[in-house]
């Protein structure tokens, strides 16, 4: 049984069926990719996770629990993290700050209010928010305000957001998108590092064949709201099939 | 000290040492000089600076922090007052337990308005409470006229019940008082040439408002307060880190509610009487123009910018043609004239003028307010002028300067 069951998934907007019939299973511990090209439903899809879209019809189980219907906050809570396509950071606030805030979501529940309590006290969540800064690379950089680092940066940063929750299930949409070759790659060694040392289960939608062929142990591909074909890597690479919706156009 | 940082203690300390000393510190100018009338160290002008600065702190809790901007504070400030000045007639002229009543009726009244309004944001959360705000106007001017007391408002009379107060003489007007201390008990001080006036009212009120700046502090170091920022800063992304926004919002919403009723039972338990018009729009509109002059998100700049525009409506007010021929009538006549047609519409009852024009300088050129200008000059007097700009505004969320 997969952590995350995906079941008859479908969503119309007006005239366009967006999501059609959409199974999918992602096994514990793995890294599933969901690739596809533009306007397929990747995003669609991932957004049916998080609570941002909710399907007209079928199923969103996450371990046995359904995901519909329920808030945000509540998703996040019963350990689904995602990074956005662009990063969705507290520009304002430093970037340990940033990593802590999670922090205290993962330990205080959906809200605490405790007004007189001083963040300075805090040294556990603190300390363990500069430990996974120190994993992503930005230990050096963690009084920065967000607003002022780099794009790579602020990806990482909201990936060390994430990771700080220790979620079991993350969803990345477009980890890589417009990162050059240098980072694309540390990219890629952060995320199997991650997978090694915590055992997080990874739904990653992605562009980049590269980040794909190299990250992933299945691959579902999506083409028009349908799933073509889910199979591990070496079966995604030669399929016909996949030739002919999207890998074909990029290779000819 | 006080479970605060080095920084803030300081900080602290500074506010108390400003606000102990002020009756001497605002009246510089000796008695009977051209000067004189500068002079801001009288205990009515005094009461209005600490206790505006209470109601712009917890504005600024709510502005600064969340960055909801709530265009009806004033109603909180009019339902503590009603609710203060009801304690007085019924119980006692005791200004300790209308200071409560005042705190708990608007906290309860913020907690409704608080969650119907945060169901928006942005502009039309302001709107929301804007509605609010003018309705609570109109009730009190008219439908809740038996509350209210209308048009007139309320005052002390002499045929309030006053239950607790056994001594009283009977058919007496009360005074408000702390204990038997009348809040208008005051020590003249007079040293060669200047006058100073200590009073008793202004120390409760400044004693008050230091408790207020004090809890301010805690909750702008606290992971609450880290919270809050961080509704302002991105909701979305709190949402997506498992952080339920509305408990925030709304708890902060409430204190800040509370902070306005407890102005607003100081303003009563300094000059015994309250009117609709405390709750009408354009006194919401002062507290937003008080939070931003002084400089939104920073632990003092509430104040300072409480201070500044309740100078100007005090001060630059009473400046009459009168004044202004006295200043200029040692220049030729025609320069004379010339000058006063220019400065004249800037003063007495044009002060509104300057005071747009500075607002608009400060939001123009110093979007940190008037903390980020002292932030600037004390950069340029350590020689650390060209320090970056970016530099100062996020230390203006983090900590602030004093002066």
């Amino acid at each position: 049984m997969g952590i995350l069951e995906v079941q008859n998934v479908n969503k119309r907007f007006g005239g366009l069926q967006a999501l059609n019939n959409v199974n999918l299973n992602v096994e514990k511990g793995s890294v599933h990719a969901i690739i596809g090209p533009n306007g397929a439903g990747k995003s669609t899809l991932l957004n049916c996770f998080v609570g941002r879209l909710t399907p007209d019809t079928g199923s969103v189980m996450f371990n046995g629990k359904s995901l519909l219907g329920i808030k945000p906050h509540q998703i996040n809570q019963a350990g689904v993290s995602r990074v956005f396509q662009t990063p969705e950071i507290f520009s304002d606030l430093s970037a340990l700050e940033n990593v802590m805030i999670p922090a205290f979501a993962k330990r205080d529940g959906a809200y605490k209010l405790n007004p007189f309590r001083r963040v300075t006290q805090e040294s556990e969540i603190r300390d363990s928010a500069e430990e996974v800064l120190r994993d992503v690379g930005l230990a050096d950089r963690k009084d920065l305000i967000a607003a002022e680092m780099s794009r790579g940066d602020k990806r990482r940063l909201e990936m060390a957001m994430c990771l700080v929750q220790d979620p079991e299930l993350l969803l990345l949409d477009e980890p890589t998108a417009g990162m050059a070759r240098a980072d694309t790659n540390k990219t890629i060694d952060l995320l199997k590092h991650i997978g090694e040392t915590r055992g997080i289960t990874k739904v990653v939608i992605e562009h980049d064949m590269h980040v794909v062929f190299s990250l992933a142990d299945k691959i579902s591909v999506l083409a028009q709201g349908t799933v073509l074909v889910e199979d591990v890597p070496e079966n995604i690479k030669g399929h016909p099939k996949v030739r002919e919706a999207y890998l074909g156009e990029a290779q000819v | 000290m006080l479970k605060l940082d080095s920084k803030d203690t300081r900080l602290f300390l500074i506010v108390i040492a400003m606000t102990l000393l002020a009756p001497f510190i605002l009246n510089p100018f000796p008695e009977g000089s051209n000067l004189a009338q500068f002079n801001a160290g009288y205990p009515d002008l005094m009461q209005r600076f600490v206790i505006f600065g209470i109601f712009a702190i917890g504005f600024n809790l709510l502005f600064g922090l969340t960055g909801y901007l709530s265009f009806g504070h004033a109603a909180f400030l009019g339902v503590g007052s009603y609710a203060s000045i009801w304690m007085m007639k019924l119980l006692t002229v005791n200004v300790i337990p209308a200071m409560f009543a005042s705190v708990i009726v608007s906290g309860l009244f913020a907690l409704v308005v608080g969650y119907v309004c945060l169901r928006r944001s942005g502009i039309y959360f302001s709107i929301l409470t804007l509605a609010f705000a003018q309705m609570s106007f109109a009730l009190a001017y008219s439908v809740l006229t038996p509350l209210t007391g209308g048009e007139t408002g309320l005052q002390l009379k002499a045929a309030d019940p006053r239950i607790l107060d056994f001594g009283a003489a009977e058919g007496s007007i009360g005074r408000a008082s702390f204990f038997g201390i009348d809040m208008r008990a005051s020590m003249e001080l007079p040293v060669g040439s200047w006058l100073f006036t200590l009073n008793f009212g202004y120390y409760l009120a400044a004693f008050v408002m230091l408790i207020a700046f004090y809890v301010s502090i805690r909750i702008f170091r606290s992971p609450f307060g880290m919270m809050l920022r961080a509704v302002k800063s991105n909701q979305n992304r709190l949402n997506y880190t498992g952080v339920s926004t509305k408990p925030y919002t709304l708890a902060v919403f409430v204190i800040s509610g509370m902070y306005a009723g407890l102005a607003g039972g100081l303003l009563v338990a300094m000059d015994t009487q309250v009117g609709p018009e405390r709750m009408f729009w354009t006194a919401s509109g002062e507290v937003v123009l008080m939070t931003i002059l002084g400089g939104a998100g920073t632990l003092i700049g509430p104040v300072l910018g409480a201070g500044f525009i309740k100078y100007m409506e005090n001060i630059v007010s009473k400046i009459n043609s009168k004044t202004l021929e006295a200043w200029f009538g040692f220049l030729p006549d025609g320069l004379e004239d010339a000058l006063i047609t220019i400065v004249y519409p800037f003063v007495g009852k044009g002060w509104h003028l300057t005071l747009g024009i500075m607002f608009m300088l400060v939001v123009i050129f110093l979007p940190g307010g008037l903390v980020e200008g002292g932030k600037r000059i004390g950069g340029w007097l350590t020689g650390k002028g060209r320090k970056s700009k970016t530099d100062g505004g996020q230390e203006a969320t983090a900590s602030t300067p004093a002066e």
